[in-house]
């Protein structure tokens, strides 16, 4: 008997259904082969064969690899603060504020948005080579120039982010708290900040992963003593192929996995406080 | 087998998924040419029970029969029914002519047809000259006209409503009754109206269908169902009732004499059997008011006035028995003097025929 | 909203610090660049800015040109696969159970936080022509295939010819839509999961077929959300610098490629700038052109993207 489905039940169509399973296959097959290779007993990327650890272990005791993995830990933290305290301010600016040349303004924040990034990182490449940027100082401070530049892409995204949540702020809220008498630091502290923070972690959470990702502004901006764990990846598949790229890669996407896990149950977790 | 019911829903139950029961054992014939109403609450199934007849959902068991030809699992697009949403979903991207055009274009209906067949349905509500204006041109009341004629221009032979005027204000909401009432014996189709508001479904079906937790409760005109609603649910949910608490005592040939809490014995015409624990109901029309005792009415009653609200037309009088009652008496607003009126604290005599009292089973 | 000249001091504590961040960082490094693209190369590091516009007269020689038109075709391709795609899947996760939505929509953003570059070097295993994984399966196909043609006494098909894809524009292609497909997806649809479904419930009811009611109103009432979705894909395709690097042979590099080399290797800064500007020109103008197209209309009255 032919199966019969309500007319909008179009996820129970096997020809729809048949797309996304596709999909999917299309999109995991390559990271799970890619996986799957990090354990293999053979040294060179050909077949599948046996089980083994001892790519985790070489990867671990890789110096140059650890120093990048710090390197990247390092620039996405003070990315995500800088980078959130930056585009916070912005979006409340930009949401509070009547100002000429706002829409001018606007847009030159949405600019690291939109340009090209290879763009941007030819740019940030001059720019630092021609102010002479030092690039010898103590660990962390070498990693200032990246740092830099990380914030400046990411802290629009927060600006963006931060700004669509204060776009449904009630007033009446701010306004009945001023009417309790509240000052107008009390009512940016009680009212509208608790307002603000789910977009904030969002925020935040965007910023960490941008920074942790990112390869081609890294690229222009990274030193021969300043590698980050992509940059780094990058040279060993340049270099050589081994499971050991497959073992930093797959460690990669485990921690990108967990924090961005973890992050948003702490922000579900947040939920009904923020509301409160 | 041919039979005068366009519509016929044998034993419908739908349940959703888990085991929520919207529907549950609909058995409902609706007549050609009527003018019909699903009545009730928000929830109890009348818009699922509406959207099984479109077709947009299937029915879990039983039926629906339309014209004679079982099209329980037909796809809306082929069945000879048409919908009027309760957003109109009138596709904002065309003409009021093109949204009119779209179901007959669809059909292969030829282009030179057409054109005179849009014309015609706006001119039948009163859209004339309308066809180029874009749908967020319009107001409210207009864009119901286009689903309306979108609808019409198909020629179904049933057309369903669901909640077609709660979106309108009350002014139009009232011209709308009329409106409809008016189009659907030009056309001579079949109305299938999904309302929860009472009075639209009074003023304007020739019959309703009052539904609760998927079941219906009461299948009527709406003179039998505001005169002689079958059940308490019913009794409470079309227009005021007052209800007592009663019990029978004996059968007196084509009466019943029954002990009311805080009324004494009274004797109700009742031919039918009935429980021994009913609802006594009464409207508060049917209820008089005087100063001194009335001395030949059946069923009389002592009480003070607690509260008045004056509605316009009527005022409305809340009493207090001595038992504890607590009556609604509705007094016609006939004279502006408004003087004799009942006050506050005022104690009163209220009476009524034993002929209005309503005995309640469930 | 009030005006900034009510309270000026907050106003500048706000507007201070991102302002300095994006002058410094973002439109001083822009600026330098732009400048530059004007200018001559002097001596190795020396650049007069003399006002030229030679270098952009160099980027329209027909070996750049070409570059330049085949960039835009493979993220248009890139694009049209992604829209393609993404919308039967978007379609299916906005009328999916309530219960599923969350499920599906993470299926297809988990891929989003895995690094591009691993996503991109992964591709490797899969396209290369030994051991390749698409070769593996197109092998087992023609193997079956063979198979059954024998069944049928028909000729052999003969030994499996291994396909050379990696090092190739397909690859490149593949390798494009393989990191951009689930940026398709999202603005689709947050659409789709607006849009009213009476509208396709009414047209069903009106007696339109699906494939009907998908094309003359799914399909308009979603037009700012596929042109977002197309303005999303469009844009960083156009700039794929790391799948023609990794995916690509010597004659598969796009115009990122092409202005890396003027910073990192050829040293002709004037030139790349004047590349990497003509980059973000194409760039504005498709956000023009889509702000333009689905620009707030009172005519039409379709979804918001």
């Amino acid at each position: 008997m032919k199966r019969i489905i309500a007319p909008l039940d179009y996820s129970r169509r096997w020809s729809l259904r048949w797309v996304i399973v596709a999909t999917t296959v299309f999109l995991y097959a390559p990271i799970l082969i890619l996986i799957a290779f990090s354990f293999s007993e053979s040294r060179r990327l050909v077949k599948i064969e046996g089980f083994t650890l001892k790519w985790y272990e070489k990867a671990m005791n890789n110096d140059q690899l650890a120093l990048a993995f710090a390197n990247s830990l390092t620039i996405a933290l003070i990315n995500t603060i800088v980078a959130t305290a930056l585009g916070a301010l912005a979006a409340v600016l930009l949401w509070r504020f009547r100002f000429p040349g706002k829409p001018v303004y606007e847009g030159a924040t949405a600019l690291p948005i939109i340009v090209p990034e290879i763009c941007m990182g030819v740019a940030l490449y001059v720019f630092f080579a021609r102010v002479g940027w030092p690039s010898d100082w103590i660990w962390p401070f070498n990693l200032s120039a990246i740092a830099a530049a990380h914030i400046a892409f990411s802290f629009p995204f927060v600006a963006m982010i931060v700004r669509a949540r204060l776009a449904n702020f009630n007033r009446e809220l701010e306004e009945s708290a001023k009417d309790l008498g509240a000052s107008e630091w009390q009512v940016l502290h009680d009212v509208v900040i608790p307002f603000m923070k789910p977009g904030l972690i969002a925020g935040a959470l965007l910023a960490f992963t941008l920074s942790l990702d990112d390869f081609v502004i890294t690229f222009f901006t990274s030193g021969p003593n300043t590698v980050t764990f992509p940059i780094k990846i990058y040279s060993m598949v340049r270099f050589s192929v081994t499971p050991e790229v497959n073992a930093a890669s797959t460690m990669l996407i485990v921690i990108t996995l967990v924090l961005t896990a973890l992050a948003l149950w702490m922000q579900n977790r947040d939920k009904p406080g923020a509301e409160a | 087998m041919s039979d005068d019911a366009i519509v016929r829903i044998e034993g419908v139950t739908k349940t959703f998924a888990g085991n929520v029961t919207v529907v549950d054992r609909v058995d409902l014939r609706v007549g050609r040419g009527e003018f019909f109403a699903l009545l009730g609450p928000s929830g109890c199934g009348k818009t699922t029970l509406l959207r099984m007849i479109a077709g947009f959902e299937l029915p879990t068991d039983g039926r629906i029969v339309i014209d004679g030809e079982d099209m329980s699992t037909t796809p809306p697009n082929q069945r000879p029914i048409n919908m009027v949403f309760q957003s109109y979903a009138v596709f904002p991207h065309m003409t009021v002519a093109k949204n009119v055009a779209y179901g007959l274009k669809v059909e292969g209906v030829a282009e030179a047809e057409i054109g005179p067949r849009v014309e015609e349905v706006l001119n039948l509500v009163k859209l004339k000259g309308y066809g180029a204006r874009l749908p967020n041109q319009l107001s409210g009341g207009q864009r119901q006209r286009v689903a309306l004629a979108r609808a019409l221009v198909k020629r179904p032979k049933v057309l369903l409503l669901d909640e077609p005027l709660s979106a309108l204000d009350a002014k139009l909401r009232e011209a709308m009754q009329l409106e409809l009432v008016r189009l659907q014996h030009a056309v001579g189709i079949t109305f299938i109206i999904v309302t929860h508001d009472q009075k639209e479904a009074l003023s304007m079906a020739d019959r309703i269908a009052v539904m609760e937790s998927g079941k219906i409760r009461q299948l009527d005109t709406p003179e039998r169902l505001y005169e002689y609603p079958s059940n308490r649910f019913v009794a409470d949910f079309i227009g005021k009732m007052n209800l007592f608490e009663g019990k029978v005592v004996t059968r007196e040939g084509a009466r019943l004499l029954v002990d009311v809490t805080g009324l004494g014995r009274i004797s109700v015409p009742h031919e039918d059997d009935i429980a021994v624990s009913i609802g006594v109901a009464v409207r508060p029309e049917k209820i008089s008011l005087y100063r001194a005792r009335p001395a030949d009415s059946a069923i009389t009653l002592q009480g003070i006035v607690t509260n008045l609200a004056y509605l316009g037309e009527s005022l409305q009088i809340f009493l207090e028995t001595e038992s504890g009652n607590q009556l609604i008496i509705s007094q016609t607003n006939v004279s502006r003097s408004g003087s004799g009126a009942p006050r506050k604290g005022e104690n009163l005599w209220c009476s009524w025929q034993a002929a209005d009292t309503l005995l309640l089973q469930d | 909203m009030e005006s900034w000249r009510r309270s000026p001091k907050t106003f500048l504590a706000l507007g201070l610090p991102p302002t300095a961040w994006l002058l410094l960082f973002f439109l001083i490094p822009i600026g330098i660049v732009w400048a530059f693209s004007f200018g001559e190369k002097v001596g190795i590091v020396d650049i007069d800015i003399t006002g030229t516009f030679a270098n952009y007269d160099r980027a329209f020689e027909a070996v750049y040109l070409q570059i330049m038109v085949k960039s835009l075709i493979m993220a248009g391709l890139t694009t049209l696969v992604c829209i393609a795609v993404g919308f039967p899947v978007a379609f299916l996760i906005t009328f999916a159970p309530a219960r599923w939505k969350p499920w599906l929509l993470l299926l297809i953003i988990l891929p989003f936080w895995t690094n591009l570059l691993i996503r991109t070097y992964a591709m490797i295993a899969v396209l290369r022509t030994n051991n390749g994984f698409l070769n593996m399966g197109l092998e087992a196909i023609w193997d079956a295939a063979d198979a059954v043609t024998g069944l049928f006494g028909l000729a052999a098909l003969g030994a499996f010819q291994p396909w050379d894809i990696l090092y190739s524009d397909a690859a490149v292609l593949i390798g494009m839509v393989y990191v951009f497909l689930p940026f398709a997806v999202l603005p689709l649809y947050s659409t789709l999961e607006r849009l009213d479904t009476n509208f396709l419930e009414a047209s069903l009811d009106l007696g339109a077929g699906h494939l009907k009611t998908f094309f003359s109103i799914v399909v308009p009432l979603a037009g700012p959300g596929i042109a977002s979705a197309v303005i999303i894909t469009f844009i960083p395709a156009l700039g794929s610098f790391l799948q023609p690097d990794l995916l690509g042979g010597t004659d598969s590099q796009l115009i990122a490629n092409v202005i890396e080399r003027q910073f990192l290797s050829a040293n002709d800064w004037p030139f790349g700038g004047a590349l990497s500007f003509l980059l973000m020109y194409i760039t504005f103008i498709a956000i023009a052109a889509r702000a333009f197209l689905t620009r707030p209309n009172e005519r039409r009255g379709s979804l918001p993207a």
